[in-house]
């Protein structure tokens, strides 16, 4: 199947379930490396979340893709150049401090992305927006926490988060630059005009940065495009893995 | 005849599969009951979107049902808005958490949107001190935190806010 040729409509809902699964399977390979225990399960109900996420938006992009699509072939059969994820979200874990400055960066997009969503046009869509809110609010609360921790902890801590934050911030400006599915996503009303998200967003960003004693981090950004397919290296290794199993087993059971 | 009260009075006995004290009823999901000339419907919310109990539990609500309509007679519609919310556990589920060693969650979902939120002051569902600490947010489900006594020194579960 050509996946491209899919409605637009539908193929803002693959990006939006592709961030979440991307994201999500990231995540999960925290499970069992936690720096500490409660971390550990932190982490894993993260992504626990997150892939929950992914699949509210695929069963509703499967139903309407029609033809027999399901959430597992959208999940498992889709190549690397039909992900429309931000390439920050599939960057590889780092250390601690890494995984939680990109997980800071996106929670607080993602917030201000789906109280928008709420409001779409799209009444299915909004009802995932909706309940996705809840859980995404604890998980921005959880990683702001954790910029605050290591800003404010020891040198080293401070030193670690400085240089993630730094590592991080230049795969940011793609969740502002608006592709072609953003631009069609705000034009029938499902979804925002991501430009208008980035002044809410350097608020929130500031607001913990300032209490964490960090700065925003003055290194160039980057020209991505992720959400038009175009990746960095590190997706398709993520894709390679999640992605054997059902392609050496068709079919198979859990 | 089957009545939608037998129907309730079933689903009463069916638990949580993760929080077993309570039953699905107690918990609020079940959003919507009907009695049909072919069997019965069943609207149902998920408490948390990754959470993997969510299919256990439409299965066994399933086979309880179909214990009193027959099989294949039982129609489950997931309804995901209005989202479900920890205030819609009843009272008596509230109570019952809490005599299961869980503290309840407070009835003020919705109003916390600040990253750097106040998190709730809890009593021990042990000793009911309210000298408590969060030790974590997120727990061995998707739907409790961990917190800790400092009173009686034990650790605890509580049941999240959402």
């Amino acid at each position: 199947m050509k996946w491209d040729t899919c409605d637009p409509s539908e193929q803002y809902l693959l990006h939006l379930g592709d961030d979440a699964l991307v994201l999500g399977h990231r995540l999960s390979e925290w499970c069992g490396h936690g720096p500490i225990l409660e971390e550990d399960i932190a982490l894993s109900n993260l992504a626990l979340d997150l892939v929950g996420l992914a699949r509210q938006y695929y069963q509703l992009a499967a139903k309407r893709i029609g033809s027999g699509t399901t959430e597992d072939r959208l999940a498992y059969w889709r190549g690397e150049r039909d992900f429309k994820n931000h390439v920050l979200v599939e960057q590889p874990n780092g250390d601690f401090a890494d995984t939680m400055a990109r997980q800071f960066f996106f929670d607080a997009f993602h917030l201000l992305q789906l109280e928008a969503i709420e409001q779409s046009e799209d009444a299915d869509l909004a009802a995932i927006a909706r309940k996705a809110l809840k859980e995404t609010t604890y998980r921005a609360q959880h990683s702001s926490e954790w910029v605050v921790r290591m800003g404010d902890g020891t040198e080293e801590s401070h030193s670690r988060i400085s240089a993630a934050l730094r590592r991080i911030w230049p795969f940011t400006n793609e969740l502002f630059q608006p592709a072609e599915v953003d631009r069609i996503a705000a034009e029938r009303g499902l979804g925002p005009d991501v430009q208008s998200l980035r002044e809410p967003w350097l608020e929130l960003v500031r607001e913990v940065l300032t209490k964490a004693h960090l700065s925003l981090p003055e290194v160039p950004q980057k020209l991505l495009r992720g959400k038009s397919g175009i990746h960095s290296e590190s997706l398709g290794f993520l894709l390679a893995e999640m992605q054997s199993l059902p392609r050496a087993y068709p079919d198979a059971q859990w | 005849m089957v009545s939608a009260d037998d129907l309730r009075k079933r689903l009463n006995l069916v638990p949580d599969p993760e929080v077993p004290a309570l039953s699905v009823l107690d918990l609020g999901i079940v959003r919507g009951l009907r009695m049909m000339p072919d069997g019965c419907e069943v609207d149902l919310s998920p408490t948390y979107t990754g959470c993997p109990a969510t299919e256990v539990i439409e299965r066994d609500v399933r086979e309880a049902l179909e214990e009193l309509v027959g099989q294949g007679n039982v129609r489950i519609q997931t309804v995901l808005d209005p989202p479900w919310t920890s205030d819609w556990i009843s009272e008596e589920g509230l109570r019952k958490l809490e005599a299961y060693g869980i503290a309840p969650p407070p009835k003020r979902s919705g109003d916390k949107r600040s990253l750097l939120g106040l998190s709730i002051p809890l009593n021990c569902p042990r000793c009911k001190s309210s000298q408590t600490e969060r030790i974590s947010a997120f727990g061995s489900t998707a739907c409790k935190a961990l917190h800790r006594c400092l009173d009686c020194q034990e650790p605890f579960e509580a049941f999240k806010c959402i």
